[in-house]
């Protein structure tokens, strides 16, 4: 979509859980890329890998996970195989965090002001002084009311709404070149979502900081991502602009997910239903990890693992949009759907 | 038939008893903080007040949602019309009996059961599926022996889409949607006619969400079922409601039929939830969300307590507290607010609705 | 069989064979509590056999000594009863005191803490309070006042014969709080759970959820306590016995032993007393290292 060159770059990406009942793929062959100032959402059900593919980015990845294969790179940059110290330097400083509960990234013990200042003199030329000012305009900014005067309150005193904002103008206030943002809304009602989303796409725009927005709810990813990359029992399923992807799905479980959720506008008799459930890492099929699941399914899915191929306007992995393959393309005209993608 | 304090609305299609009704109901938790620490501090008792007066009516056989965001008392209300807690104040009638006379005889609170939300937390982990879904039928001794227990059991689950044969295992064994389905199997199991839901398919994936909705729905239309749906996912209610009410802050801000709702939402909250809901057809679109915060329910504010969020609020609204009376325009609408009564709002459909039909 | 199977493929066994210091106590224990349950068909000599003592083989040292006799590993005590024997006879009565107390603070405390937590209000106030005032004095002090009511209002050769319940029921009622805190803690959390609400909407009764619904969640932490807690029951035990206000000498117990030899350890019959100490020591510290590691193995944080 763009000439620049990718400012996040996931090759290949691998995590693996050794148990005691052999080692567990969390993720597989996972890749994309993320463009400076674009929003990448990343949609799934539990269990897909989506906030695992985080994790992985910002170094995070709880024990005994590990990356088995694969590369990040930040700015042409590998990060995946970077010390514990100097990862800690790139998650401040080039990469802000932002997770579910704020009360994981807020030390409970310090004033949010003395948490801001902190980050800031730690990763920008700035002195106190200078970095207590700079926080006071970043807690305006991100619409806590009384600024000034809330800066010396602890996390407690705030509400959850309020909190998630403390936390954005955290992850943003060193002025990171990327945001991984896991579930930044599931905790919060419907009305707060709203205000955090907003302010969300709107300091992202205006600071051009990329983001990645790891969320299972599909209409935050419409409003707010620009592409989106929906994930299936820790593979990617499809990729592709965000608009595409919703009215135009190729993924036969890209489909069914969006027809499973229940639309506002209208009332309708049934739901579009998948039946069965997401496998457990413990016992993903072979061939296409969707094949049991899959309307579509044929001989070559059972045996074969679809890489991401050409759908038209996104990519998806899977064989019916195999051009070389006589009977996925017999399969697509029998199904009379993806048509119009060949085309 | 029934005493009103209130002019308490009838359903509009009231061709008998009603499955539920409440009247006026309220439900106080005392949040104070021990004697001691009161005296010294010199504060009153503090009173959360979670459900203050609502009323309604379900017909037999259609289902009622209540909405709202965490703390406006929906959970509340579920758990009072089951007699899991005593109403403070205020009477609910289930099939024409006050439920205090109902819980205490066996044949009629056998025809109540409920629906939770987590379903980690619902089924006992010590117990097999078989026994949780037999406890129901072994304590109204709805059915005798081991053999009759089983056959009925095993029905059961094939009834909610699961195999007879998981009736041996734990519920650690089964994925989110799967123990909803028991959950659903052990509700059934008592043979109920009225079902309270508590937010079903809040903890599952949308997916999964949308064949345990397609399940109850079926089992509706097939056992004639009455649900009291609670939800905080609007798109959700349009799905199974005949009617939705919309609580705001322990009260019923809006009552209405769920077409009429969601095409012409009259309360500034209910048009202010609708507006929140991010929408797939909508990739893009600036939305001017509701500011502010839902303000403690042990400190609500004076008048109307949606007032301090509201576009419309005047000085009537911080001072009188409005009552739910039929709607201008829509009079199968009922709403509380003095802007909708004294006709300062907008009565066209909600700007999301508008901009769909562009 | 299929439950044995389970056992043998659970997380608990894969972490107790991952454990050497564990399957070394476990070992060490049952070779202990093995030897007490078993002593009368498996210990060299009868020390309460009056009739095969031997005035003669009194203070014979251990066998590997010079003087020593082979008969006697671990030499013989004033009375010329062999020390091994007395030791494995005196560990079943340690045991026997240990495990019942135990059970009786646990049914006491599991009780207790289950009423506390479901029924909450007065009856958890009240009860909380009396554990409260319980844990202010300390067991010693408790058993002490219990035994000295007990042998005040008892003539002397009926307190003999009751003396064993005595020191059961003492030990076993200084420690049910422990017991009652915890499962009232756990109860607590229990209560709130939605299985507990779904069985109050059918109807049940309160008992009948407690012990169908409540009893089965809140037992993992018990088990520990209860290992752990087993330990503290033998020493508190022993320290009343070597006091003299444990059970009888006529049944002596690893307590009773200490302090009988206890009065030859300075004129040079160090074994007398010795041994049985470090039985006791052994005993202790396996069946408290097996309690750690429950713990551990129980706690879902670690795992």
């Amino acid at each position: 979509m763009s000439n620049t060159r990718p400012l996040l770059e996931v090759r290949n990406l691998r995590v693996e859980f050794p148990t005691r009942r052999g080692t567990l793929v969390a993720l597989d062959d996972v890749s994309f890329d993320i463009h400076p100032g674009e929003v990448l959402g990343v949609v799934g059900e539990s269990g897909a890998g989506k906030s695992m593919t985080g994790a992985a980015i910002i170094g995070l990845l709880e024990p005994p996970g590990r990356i088995a294969a694969g590369s990040i790179s930040l700015a042409g940059r590998r990060i995946d195989n970077l010390p514990y110290k100097e990862m800690r330097t790139v998650r401040g400083r080039e990469i802000g965090a932002i997770f579910q509960d704020p009360l994981t990234t807020l030390n409970p013990l310090y004033t949010v002001g003395r948490q801001l200042v902190e980050t800031m003199t730690t990763h920008l030329p700035l002195n106190p002084a200078q970095a207590r000012k700079k926080a006071i305009e970043w807690l305006e900014l991100v619409g806590i009311p009384a600024a000034a005067q809330r800066i010396d309150s602890y996390p407690h005193e705030f509400s959850g709404g309020m909190r998630q904002r403390v936390v954005i103008a955290l992850a943003l206030c060193a002025e990171p070149k990327l945001i991984v943002a896991d579930e930044p809304t599931t905790a919060l009602d419907v009305s707060i979502q709203a205000q955090v989303i907003a302010l969300l796409k709107t300091l992202a725009r205006e600071k051009g900081t990329s983001m990645m927005l790891v969320t299972h709810d599909m209409g935050v990813i419409a409003e707010t991502a620009d592409r989106v990359a929906v994930m299936y029992a820790g593979r990617i399923a499809e990729i592709g602009a965000v608009r595409q992807v919703v009215k135009h799905p190729a993924h036969p479980y890209t489909i069914g997910l969006m027809g499973s959720i229940p639309p506002i506008s209208h009332r309708m008799d049934r739901l579009l239903q998948i039946e069965g459930a997401m496998p457990r890492l413990s016992a993903i099929p072979k061939g296409c990890a969707y094949n049991p699941r899959c309307p579509r399914v044929f001989d070559r899915c059972r045996g074969e693992r679809p890489e991401l191929l050409d759908a038209g306007d996104t990519r998806a992995a899977c064989w019916l949009y195999d051009r070389a393959d006589k009977d996925a393309a017999h399969a697509v005209a029998e199904s009379g759907y993806g048509e119009v993608r060949h085309a | 038939m029934l005493e009103r304090s209130v002019a308490t609305p009838l359903p509009p299609a009231s061709g008998g008893t009603p499955m539920l009704e409440t009247d006026d109901v309220a439900r106080f938790f005392d949040v104070s903080r021990p004697l001691i620490q009161r005296v010294i501090a010199r504060e009153g008792k503090r009173m959360l007040r979670a459900v203050d007066g609502v009323s309604f009516a379900i017909p037999k056989g259609t289902t009622l949602s209540l909405v709202g965001e965490s703390g406006c008392g929906k959970s509340t209300v579920a758990r009072l019309v089951v007699g899991l807690y005593g109403p403070t104040r205020g009477k609910v009638f289930f099939d024409g009996q006050d439920l205090a006379v109902a819980r205490s005889d066996a044949s009629q609170r056998r025809r109540m059961q409920m629906i939770f939300q987590d379903p980690y937390a619902s089924l006992n982990p010590r117990w097999r599926v078989r026994d949780i879904i037999a406890e129901p039928i072994r304590a109204f001794g709805l059915a005798q022996g081991t053999v009759e227990i089983d056959a009925r059991v095993a029905e059961l689950l094939t009834q909610v889409g699961l195999s007879p044969l998981d009736g041996q295992k734990y519920p650690h064994e089964f994925s989110g949607g799967q123990r909803q389905r028991i959950s659903i199997a052990r509700a059934l199991s008592s043979n109920p006619e009225f079902l309270v839901c508590d937010e079903p398919t809040s903890a599952l994936d949308v997916s999964v969400q949308a064949q345990i909705l397609n399940l109850m729905k079926d089992l509706q239309s097939r056992l004639g079922l009455t649900y009291l749906f609670i939800s905080h996912n609007l798109a959700v209610v349009r799905q199974v409601s005949d009617r939705v009410g919309v609580m705001y802050l322990g009260r019923l801000v809006e009552l209405a039929p769920a077409e009429t709702l969601f095409t012409t939402p009259r309360h500034p909250y209910t048009r202010a939830l609708m507006e929140a809901i991010p929408d797939l057809d909508m990739t893009g679109r600036q939305r001017i969300p509701v500011g502010g915060e839902v303000p403690s329910p042990i400190n609500p504010p004076s008048g109307c307590p949606f007032h301090p969020r509201c576009p419309l609020a005047n000085d009537r609204c911080r001072a009188q507290r409005p009552e739910l009376v039929a709607a201008r325009g829509t009079p199968e609408t009922q709403v509380a607010c003095h802007a909708v009564e004294e006709g300062r709002d907008d009565p066209r459909p909600a700007p999301a609705e508008a901009q769909r039909a562009a | 069989m299929q439950a044995v199977r389970n056992f043998f493929d659970s997380d608990i066994w894969w972490s107790f064979t991952r454990n050497p210091v564990t399957v070394v106590s476990a070992i060490v224990a049952a070779i202990c509590i093995g030897g007490a349950v078993l002593a009368p068909w498996i210990a060299p000599h009868n020390p309460f056999d009056l009739a095969s003592l031997q005035l003669l083989d009194a203070f014979k040292p251990p066998a590997w000594d010079a003087e020593g006799d082979p008969q006697y590993l671990l030499g013989t005590d004033d009375q010329g009863r062999d020390v091994l024997s007395a030791i494995m006879y005196g560990a079943r009565v340690s045991l026997l005191v240990g495990f019942l107390a135990v059970v009786m603070s646990v049914v006491l405390g599991v009780s207790a803490g289950l009423a506390a937590g479901y029924l909450g209000g007065t009856v958890d106030a009240v009860l909380m309070r009396i554990a409260d005032i319980k844990l202010t004095f300390p067991t010693i002090l408790i058993a002490l006042l219990i035994d000295g009511v007990v042998r005040a209002a008892l003539p002397r050769d009926v307190h003999d014969q009751i003396a064993l319940y005595v020191v059961i029921f003492a030990i076993g009622f200084s420690n049910w709080p422990s017991f009652a805190r915890t499962v009232r803690g756990s109860t607590m959390v229990e209560r709130n759970k939605e299985y507990v609400q779904a069985a109050r909407v059918i109807g049940l009764g309160r008992g009948r959820i407690m012990v169908t619904h409540v009893l089965p969640n809140v037992l993992g932490p018990v088990l520990v306590i209860a290992t752990l807690q087993l330990g503290f029951a033998i020493l508190a035990e022993a320290t009343l016995s070597f006091l003299g206000v444990g059970v009888p000498p006529t049944q002596p117990s690893l307590g009773t032993l200490i302090r009988i030899g206890n009065d030859f350890l300075f004129s040079g019959e160090w074994w007398i007393t010795i041994f049985p100490g470090v039985a006791l020591i052994v005993l202790v510290l396996s069946v408290n290292l097996l309690g750690d590691w429950l713990r551990d193995a129980l706690n879902p944080k670690l795992r």
